[in-house]
């Protein structure tokens, strides 16, 4: 039976990404959850420095950019600050696991009562896609033309899986985009994460795999087949760490 | 019932919707829209609103009404 469906209100301006990035449906999966929580005159989006910073010009709720890599660290201090306000970090992979990994482990280590999204797209695509640490064994960049050589660059880091394994958070978990079933699950995680801050559980961490066709210099259809074939198996989907008492969530 | 509405200025052409769509009702066309890109298209009579092309769209362009 058709459901009536309507992109949330913040989502109005039309996003900037290029065609086929998977942030757009990121952006929409969160603006649905703050709707559905009554959470959207209510929260302010950290911005990163990546491709995300386009958001400072489309999305339509309260929203802070910020000095690369420093968005959980500054969510620290906006929840300090706004204690009733939901507040989430949104930031590409580069941000949150390369030049800002030290804000991330401490918020973690500390166990903040804020939200972390981290959209890993295996490369820095706004500056033209050079390689990142979460870029996959022999995937070809900017700044690794024949393939990465993992044993002289090292190996695709998991940053959830060392937050869930080693840090008493809230909700850890992994989606990807690459098609309806798996948007839907991670529309779960998204809910999960913001109802944890919301009940005040802690530290709460979604990682969230993306298609990126322009710098993987593939179609944009082709984009969903790489990101299913080559990049979920690297980094396997699920939640790592669940909320107390809500396995079935 | 419902209806598929597309906003054909916000599609960027990346065919999510169209290999997605399990009726195979959604197609780009050979017109541009102000973006330079061929914006898709619904065949209505294949169409059974099952809202698949919204879930997987980055841009926003589906919007189905009930009635």
């Amino acid at each position: 039976m058709a459901v009536a469906r309507k992109i949330p209100k913040i989502m109005e301006e039309p996003t900037a990404f290029c065609a086929g990035c998977g942030h757009g449906i990121l952006n929409r999966l969160i603006a649905e959850v703050l709707e559905e929580k009554g959470q959207e005159k209510n929260h302010i989006l950290i911005l990163g420095v990546g491709c995300n910073c386009n958001m400072n010009f489309t999305w339509g709720g309260d929203k802070l950019q910020c000095a690369h890599g420093r968005a959980t660290s500054v969510a620290r201090g906006a929840k300090t600050g706004r204690p009733d306000t939901l507040i989430i970090s949104y930031q590409g992979d580069g941000d949150a696991y390369v030049i800002g990994l030290s804000d991330t482990i401490n918020t973690a280590y500390v166990n903040t009562n804020v939200t972390t999204f981290a959209v890993n797209n295996t490369n820095y695509a706004m500056t033209g896609g050079q390689m990142s640490w979460t870029t996959i064994p022999g995937q070809h960049t900017t700044t690794s033309a024949s393939g990465r050589d993992c044993e002289s660059t090292g190996n695709p880091i998991k940053v959830p899986e060392i937050i869930a394994q080693n840090f008493d958070v809230a909700y850890v978990a992994r989606g990807s985009l690459h098609s309806a079933k798996e948007i839907n699950k991670t529309k779960k995680y998204v809910r999960n994460a913001i109802e944890a801050q919301l009940n005040g559980e802690g530290f709460s961490l979604v990682e969230v795999l993306a298609q990126c066709p322009t710098n993987w210099k593939v179609s944009t259809v082709d984009a969903n087949e790489w990101l299913k074939d080559k990049v979920v198996p690297i980094y396997p989907l699920g939640e790592f760490k669940k909320r107390e008492g809500r396995d079935d969530k | 019932m419902a209806t598929l509405h597309l906003e054909k200025e916000r599609c960027k052409s990346c065919e999510f919707c169209v290999t997605e769509c399990p009726k195979e009702a959604l197609s780009t066309c050979e017109d541009l829209n102000s973006g330079g890109y061929h914006y898709v298209e619904v065949e209505e009579e294949k169409c059974n609103c099952c809202g698949l092309c919204y879930v997987v769209c980055p841009d926003g362009v589906f919007e189905i009404r009930a009635q």
